[in-house]
């Protein structure tokens, strides 16, 4: 007897051996999928963040008469003025080809900068005046450490010359990094170092706005429908089949409805916001429907049984007392739903959401991008500094996906400390 | 339910107050209408714009054949003029990358749903869970973006530092990015349907001597198993129509392949690329891609029913 009890039989210990492997099974998975998680924020912080800065070249440029004359602002030539002033700083460039790349040192933008500043104070004109410039998107990358000065000149973008000019630049202190504002006041561009992300935030804006107006107000009256007054029955069967196949049902198919009628059988306007938040708004609808039944469910009985027991109708038992107390919930559901119609992406590229927006949409009629769909157009280019902007554009986007979740968690402690 | 069964209170004399109340309930009929109409729609616009095609091209070449290279003729007597529509290699890649990310998902959804389920603290779980959700949380364009620019470059050195040729837009890339999407998607729905199993049956199978991890395999994954297979039906549905994953880190070149270093492309990376850009509406190779996102609806939709049904059966078994 005392020898089962004292002596562990071999196999009893491989049973414990397995026991903690299976333990140990359920901690990996869940480190693998966190690690993950993390290794990918992560990269994209790293890889995004240098977007927020921009690089910026000081030159000292000729404001004399004989440069821009105070009388004909608009006749001077002020691209030509920022060429000067390279030359100057760089008088033994002579061939062609390296003069170019000089002058492409500093974004194109620099001449359109300069002519709002002369055009805005007209009174500072004269003598020589250093400025500071918007550097190229190259210079940009360069100061950032992403290209590999060490290695062969015709692997990388920027030659041996340029580099000299940058380091001597560096050197007497016209090279600097500052916060760049840019990134959110301006609209996308064809140069990195001009890019913004305004437009695509507005464009997102209208579209949920769309989205919202047209699902919350449907959502909530299906499912006040669908909990309080339907007759249990095959159309109430079919309903409630329905909308969780709906829930389902692949976004891009979503997208395809919207091409196949409302694009093509209504002639709505390609590209507009208005199109994209019909579309996100039927792919929103089943998630809106679910959670407002689920609050619905959740308010008591005796609320409504108290209304309709001092001889409300069924309709004002609903409206007047159930439906305030469900609000919460459903509103929670309604911002979950917005935040995942504000990451999604493949129902707009159907729809034409896709293309080279600048200007930020002024009405829910106007060709606009969404978020994520600029993040998938600058994430599609080849140039590298784009790149970093779509690392920068996902950074926003995952911080306004917190701050609808937040505001969704705190409306459900909210609601669940009431019943 | 029992509410609304109470309606014959009709003392009111307000024929106005009946009227209003017809109007709204007739909203609220139109409202839950809405989500019938939008199945009807998806239905008809698709198979309309799928019936033109098909009076182009022939149902069977397009479902059977194995050449996809859908161009239009500029001019008649072009070269190669007629492009050839058959959707297998699409087929065949979409089902790659989806058992690419089904096999990374389920072990760690599972596993991870076994742990914090039976295993983990209070605390643990508190932190755990909605961390996982935060994965199914993220918009799957940022999945894209890793997988293209960071894992597939990842993937790609390691394979060559192995010796093997790795295509740079490896299916293995987008699969791996799609599986660790799904994984909360199995992971919570398993947790709870492992938390609906009875606890008599744990206690029973823990009374009669079985160690823990026992009972979980033994007693409770087999009574949870109609549940979980619901879970993975769902989690293959997902895989199957994820799209903006494919597009960035796929290939756009249909291989028929298995091998997952090699580039393949999917359902939904044609129907994106055939309906990006301008193009005329009613050639072959525009409409091609409505057959498509027929064919995707109908795949999704039968997995959906049924991972649904299974999942609701499961329910009233111990409800």
């Amino acid at each position: 007897m005392t020898d089962s009890f004292t002596q562990h039989s071999p196999h009893l210990a491989n049973r414990h051996a397995a026991e903690i492997r299976f333990q140990w099974a359920g901690r990996v998975a869940i480190f693998l999928a966190l690690a993950f998680l993390f290794v990918m924020i992560g990269s994209i912080f790293y890889k995004g963040t240098g977007a927020f800065w921009r690089t910026y070249v000081a030159l000292d440029i000729d404001l004399s008469k004989d440069a821009i004359d105070p009388q004909d602002l608009a006749g001077a030539s002020y691209g030509g003025l920022v060429k000067k002033a390279l030359k100057a700083k760089f008088p033994d460039v002579k061939a062609r080809r390296d003069r170019r790349k000089l002058y492409g040192l500093v974004s194109s933008d620099a001449a359109f900068a300069l002519r709002k500043w002369a055009e805005e104070n007209p009174a500072e004109l004269g003598g020589v005046r250093k400025f500071w410039f918007v550097a190229s998107d190259d210079v940009d990358v360069l100061r950032k450490g992403g290209i590999d000065v060490e290695g062969k000149e015709s692997d990388r973008r920027v030659s041996d010359k340029e580099l000299k000019w940058v380091a001597t630049l560096a050197a007497e202190g016209r090279i600097e990094q500052r916060f760049n504002w840019a990134f959110f006041t301006s609209g996308d561009s064809r140069e990195p170092e001009l890019a913004g992300i305004l437009s695509a935030l507005v464009g997102s804006a209208w579209s949920l706005l769309v989205c919202f107006f047209l699902s919350f107000p449907v959502g909530i009256m299906a499912a006040i429908y669908l909990e309080e007054f339907s007759k249990k029955g095959w159309w109430s069967d079919l309903l409630e089949v329905n909308i969780n196949n709906l829930a389902a049902v692949p976004s891009i198919v979503f997208g395809l409805l919207g091409l196949a009628i409302f694009l093509n059988t209504f002639g709505l306007p390609r590209s507009s916001p208005l199109v994209g938040g019909m579309v996100l708004a039927l792919m929103t609808l089943p998630t809106i429907i679910i959670a407002a039944r689920a609050a619905l469910r959740a308010v008591p009985p005796s609320i409504r049984e108290a209304a309709l027991g001092i001889g409300a109708s069924p309709l004002q038992s609903t409206f007047h007392h159930v439906l305030p107390l469900a609000m919460p919930g459903m509103l929670t559901g309604a911002i979950v739903g917005m935040a995942r119609a504000l990451g999604e992406t493949a129902p707009l590229l159907m729809i034409g959401m896709v293309a080279f927006i600048a200007d930020v949409p002024q009405s829910i009629l106007e060709p606009a991008t969404a978020l994520p769909v600029q993040i998938f157009l600058w994430a599609d280019s080849p140039e590298r500094a784009f790149l970093e902007k779509a690392s920068a554009a996902i950074i926003v986007l995952l911080f306004f996906l917190v701050v609808m979740n937040l505001i969704a968690i705190v409306l459900r402690r909210r609601m669940e400390q009431r019943f | 339910m029992s509410v609304s069964r109470a309606q014959g209170f009709d003392i009111t004399h307000k024929r106005k107050l009946n009227i209003a109340a017809l109007a709204v309930h007739g909203m609220m009929i139109l409202s839950a209408l809405v989500a019938v109409l939008v199945t009807v729609g998806i239905v008809f616009s698709l198979a309309f714009e799928a019936w033109l095609f098909f009076e182009k091209v022939s149902f069977w070449d397009f479902l059977f054949g194995t050449n996809w290279s859908p161009q239009t003729a500029l001019r008649a007597d072009q070269v190669g003029a007629s492009g050839s529509f058959g959707a297998i290699p699409l087929i065949t890649g979409t089902l790659l990358i989806s058992f690419i990310a089904m096999a990374i998902a389920t072990p760690i959804g599972l596993a991870s749903a076994i742990y914090l389920a039976e295993y983990a603290q209070k605390q643990t779980r508190d932190v755990v869970k909605p961390l996982l959700e935060v994965l199914a949380g993220i918009p799957t364009v940022v999945y894209g973006f890793f997988a293209a620019l960071t894992l597939a470059p990842f993937i790609r050195m390691t394979g060559e530092g192995a010796g093997l040729e790795v295509a740079s837009e490896s299916a293995l890339a987008a699969g791996v990015a799609m599986g660790i999407m799904i994984v909360p998607l199995i992971s919570s729905l398993s947790d709870d349907v492992i938390n609906s199993v009875p606890q008599s049956l744990r206690d029973a199978s823990l009374g009669m001597g079985a160690t823990h991890s026992e009972t979980i395999r033994k007693v409770i994954l087999p009574a949870a198993l109609p549940g979980i297979a619901g879970s993975l039906l769902l989690a293959t549905s997902t895989a199957i129509g994820e799209t903006m994953i494919v597009v960035m880190a796929a290939g756009l070149a249909a291989n028929m392949t298995l091998n997952p270093l090699d580039s393949v492309t999917t359902i939904t990376v044609q129907i994106v690329v055939l309906l990006t850009g301008d193009q005329e509406f009613d050639s072959a190779k525009t409409l091609s891609a409505f057959a498509l996102g027929l064919l995707l609806f109908f795949a999704t939709l039968a997995l959906n029913v049924t991972a649904l049904k299974i999942v609701k059966r499961f329910r009233e078994q111990y409800d």
